[in-house]
């Protein structure tokens, strides 16, 4: 098995993106953006989230079977949402009356 | 003069149990077969300590004003029997003990990936029984297994958080299995052991072990969360705090709905070698056995929604689960059909492990079909909370999973002790399990039907003559599993020794390596070179049973 030796610069560069991310979110917290600034919110956690599965958790040097079983893990979880989801949006909704 | 003989003593060959001697080589021994052993006795005690609330169970519902306990302590009764052999016997019993000592062994590896990591595994699950049984001893709790909210986590005034305390951290021992499985799988498998190779018992661990790793975090987190309510009380499930208590159920049994595969595919695997080992054939269909086992654990994360039918749950949410509940039904049958088309024309042979095969399919067939009465909503709302349900998961998780698991540990016992059990004894026992169990959860089916409760210390006087059916049944079913306890204890000192293939059975463990097996398992690295199961071929197996 061979392992890729990733510069300790890389490191420290994608620590310095991830603090930077960190004031970036901060500060679109202080914008009044309404129901964008969640959208904004969560796309720069996801953004951070990729920064350190890629670099810090190495799946940028690893082999695909190992890149199958993280993206895996995300369909789990989507299927976790999409599920509890359909049951909340669907709570609402009135039962279709009788078409018979 | 007197002649005396002495009887010649034969030095054994150096095996995982002669190799060492002491508490410190079973302690810290990385020898996967040695851990599944410190498995086999621990999920023991804790099933004699989960049988024992069943006992106080069935004894107060002899009388329907409850003989001995108040209320509140059968509360705690039923709530410790679930947990207890659900986190602590259940769930590790087939691939902790059986899946540990075979997965190596049957694809031909000298250990697991990551020994070490077995070891902690196990750990964890002790430390975790120990909280468990820390929990029951200073008084115990009383929410159901099922940790339901807000009940868990505003009102019960019992040891909620040092048993999920429990549950958490045996949660992480599974995590650890299926990781190890899985990469061991992937990773260590013989020369010329292709995927399609695998024995059926491989496969279905492999599918466990997927449902374990993806799904055990989800409900660690769902205790973290129970936890963080109790103890700080964030408002994510109780209403009063602005939290939702179905959100509870949606990840309970988004975990606890697979959890229930996690308990029942490795039995399945165990019955896919008892039923063509006892059936000197070839498995009928391998390739749709093997992924029925992938489907059931992907089908299986698709449906927990029938949980909730009656909980406040969308309707149209609820038509969807129940729909993707029936499909869990198509890849279950399949494995029924393929091991009953296996049998057909087969040259069967009634020993002890294939009396636990056929109870299996049996028992497992009317707790699978009982669960299509469940998935249909309009007969759940009927049978909800009552003791219809209690019937239909004794058969699957009891009739199935426990009887899969005598089935397998008495096929396995030869391997694993080097030494034979009495066959006789075996045989009557079987049956007697067989007999208590159906006369326990039979009556249960009527009983819930009906329209008795289930979690409740009394009941209608109407119900008695049923109750006092179903405790009878229980104090026969305690006997069966008694009597194998007894016999196995001496055989595995004084039992006649085992040849390295009694059964005349096909796979690497029975063929490259010897009984009781090495410690690295094979004295040279096996080359597969024939498919599973390949009873066609098998030498001898003709002659002595043909």
């Amino acid at each position: 098995m061979t392992h890729t030796i990733v510069p300790a610069k890389v490191y420290v560069g994608v620590w310095a993106v991830l603090i930077a991310l960190t004031f970036t979110t901060v500060a679109v917290s202080k914008l009044e953006l309404g129901e964008y600034n969640f959208i904004a919110a969560m796309t720069i956690a996801v953004a951070k989230a990729t920064l350190v599965v890629m670099f810090f958790m190495h799946l940028k040097q690893s082999s695909s079977m190992v890149r199958l079983f993280v993206v895996a893990g995300l369909f789990w979880l989507a299927i976790m949402f999409v599920f509890v989801l359909s049951d909340y949006l669907s709570r609402g909704w009135q039962p279709i009356g009788q078409w018979w | 003069m007197n002649i005396t003989f002495e009887q010649p003593k034969i030095k054994e060959s150096p095996n995982y149990l002669n190799i060492r001697y002491g508490w410190r080589s079973w302690l810290l021994t990385t020898d996967h077969k040695r851990i599944a052993l410190l498995y086999l006795f621990s999920i023991t005690a804790f099933f004699m300590i989960g049988g024992a609330f069943a006992v106080g169970m069935r004894l107060n519902l002899t009388s329907p004003n409850g003989l001995l306990f108040s209320p509140e302590t059968y509360n705690k009764l039923f709530t410790m029997h679930g947990i207890i052999m659900i986190f602590f016997f259940l769930i590790p019993s087939i691939p902790a003990v059986l899946g540990n000592f075979l997965i190596p062994l049957m694809i031909g590896a000298r250990d697991l990936a990551f020994p070490r990591i077995n070891l902690l595994s196990w750990y964890l699950y002790i430390i975790g029984g120990i909280v468990a049984v820390a929990a029951v001893a200073s008084g115990g709790v009383d929410t159901g297994w099922t940790f339901y909210a807000p009940f868990s986590t505003t009102y019960s005034n019992t040891h909620v958080i040092m048993t999920a305390v429990a549950v958490f951290v045996a949660g992480f021992s599974s995590i650890l299995t299926g990781l190890n499985f899985i990469v061991t799988i992937h990773k260590m498998r013989a020369p010329g052991m292709t995927w399609f190779r695998l024995p059926l018992f491989v496969w279905s661990h492999y599918a466990t072990s997927i449902i374990q790793v993806l799904g055990t975090p989800v409900v660690a987190i769902t205790i973290v969360l129970l936890g963080l309510e109790r103890l700080f009380h964030a408002g994510i499930f109780d209403p009063k705090l602005g939290g939702d208590p179905i959100l509870f159920q949606h990840l309970f049994w988004f975990y606890s709905h697979p959890a229930v595969y996690i308990m029942i595919l490795p039995g399945m695997g165990v019955i896919s070698e008892l039923v063509t080992c006892f059936s000197h054939k070839t498995v009928f269909g391998y390739g749709f056995v093997a992924f029925s086992s992938v489907a059931i654990a992907v089908l299986s994360f698709l449906v927990w929604g029938h949980h909730l039918f009656v909980s406040g749950q969308s309707m149209y949410a609820g038509l969807i689960f129940s729909l993707l509940s029936f499909m869990v039904a198509v890849p279950s049958a399949i494995k029924v059909f393929n091991w009953t088309a296996t049998m057909y024309r087969g040259s069967i042979s009634y020993d002890t492990p294939m009396l636990y095969a056929f109870g299996f399919i049996g028992l497992f067939t009317i707790g699978g079909l009982t669960g299509l009465f469940l998935a249909t909503v309009a007969i759940d709302v009927h049978v909800t909370d009552t003791y219809f349900v209690v019937a239909h998961f004794h058969y699957t998780m009891v009739g199935g999973m426990v009887m899969a698991y005598l089935g397998g540990i008495h096929f396995w016992f030869p391997k694993i002790t080097g030494r034979m059990y009495p066959e006789g004894w075996a045989r009557f026992a079987a049956l007697v399990v067989f007999v208590g169990f159906n006369l326990t959860f039979f009556p249960q089916f009527i009983l819930g039907y009906l329209g008795m409760p289930r979690r409740y210390a009394t009941y209608a006087p109407e119900f008695q003559s049923l109750n006092v059916l179903s405790s009878a049944g229980a104090s026969i079913l305690g006997v069966g599993y008694l009597i194998p306890m007894i016999y196995l204890a001496w055989a595995w000192n004084r039992g006649p020794r085992a040849p390295a293939n009694p059964w005349g059975a096909k796979g690497l463990e029975w063929e490259k390596s010897p009984s009781p097996p090495p410690t690295f398992n094979f004295d040279e690295m096996p080359v597969v070179t024939e498919n599973a199961y390949n009873y066609g071929a098998a030498p001898g197996a003709t002659e002595a049973h043909g």
